[in-house]
């Protein structure tokens, strides 16, 4: 576990808890602990602190890259990312700046069209009320209007987009495949 | 994420640098806002090539400078977008709702 230090303006410093996982360690990691480790790439544990965005962004930059996105699915993935965090801050933890964000990414692989195509996946998990299903809903982009905005873009940028509440958990799950199409 | 502003005849213009995100937008949202609607300003201008990435809380910051400078008539001009911000600006299709150049000479000439 690698503990990334950054600084907040208003609060002083703050810490990121990171683990990145090498591709050796990571097969024996996943030989270890069996399904729970499997396609481990990143998990990262931050308090909901916006000052903190930035760091998360620079994270998933080089991921992405390595894991051998294009350009625009690198920006893609890390403004989906980011987008799914300000949700979080703003709409789960009330803007509250010390609440937990625990985030994975994995890589997963599917078969499609008897092609197979390697995903990374992105679970990002806080502990705010329940969302409703309203709040899920976009607005339409006809309207110009400030906000409302951030789960548009998330849409746009992964292939797949679920949400599930277990264990008083709030569960999004991202998914991108590496030149895949977009999900019906 | 820095803003500064400078005074060229009847235009303001807001260099921004850096990423403009759920930390920082409230200071450009103010920013803007105080001069359109507190000083008047016949012609804002959007410096935004130092700017990496804007995020939907930047971009809302954008449309409500955009649309108090329509509530009091002056301009709204936006220069020297990168690639991500454009992106995000067409992705919510508001890159044809905002007045945009390419660099600061094309802005002051539009």
């Amino acid at each position: 576990m690698t503990s990334l230090r950054t600084r907040s303006r208003a609060r002083g410093e703050t810490e990121i808890h990171m683990k990145v996982l090498h591709p050796v360690r990571r097969n024996k990691a996943k030989e270890r602990n069996g399904d729970s480790s499997r396609g481990l790439l990143l998990r990262l544990e931050l308090p909901s602190d916006p000052s903190l965005l930035c760091a998360v962004r620079g994270a998933v930059e080089r991921l992405t890259e390595s894991f051998g996105f294009s350009e625009p699915e690198c920006r893609a993935v890390t403004r989906a990312v980011d987008e799914a965090l300000t949700n979080i801050i703003r709409h789960a933890y009330k803007g509250r700046p010390d609440r937990p964000i625990e985030m994975s990414f994995r890589s997963v692989h599917r078969q499609s069209d008897h092609t197979p195509s390697e995903g990374l996946e992105i679970l990002l998990c806080d502990r705010g009320p329940s969302i409703e299903r309203a709040q899920l809903c976009m607005r339409e982009l006809e309207e110009v209007r400030p906000g409302g905005l951030g789960l548009h873009f998330i849409q746009q940028s992964m292939d797949i987009v679920e949400y599930k509440r277990a264990n008083g958990t709030n569960r999004l799950r991202l998914v991108k495949y590496v030149r895949a199409p977009k999900q019906e | 994420m820095q803003i500064s502003s400078r005074q060229l005849d009847k235009t303001t213009i807001f260099d921004v640098s850096g990423d403009i995100d759920l930390a920082n937008s409230p200071a450009v949202r103010k920013a803007l806002l105080k001069e359109v609607r507190d000083n008047r300003t016949p012609r804002v201008v959007m410096n935004l090539s130092k700017v990496r990435y804007i995020d939907s809380s930047g971009v809302a910051s954008l449309v409500e400078g955009l649309k108090a400078s329509r509530d009091v008539g002056s301009r709204f001009i936006l220069f020297g977008l990168s690639t991500s911000a454009r992106e995000v600006l067409q992705l919510s299709r508001l890159l044809k709702i905002f007045e945009v150049y390419d660099n600061e000479e094309q802005a002051l000439a539009g």
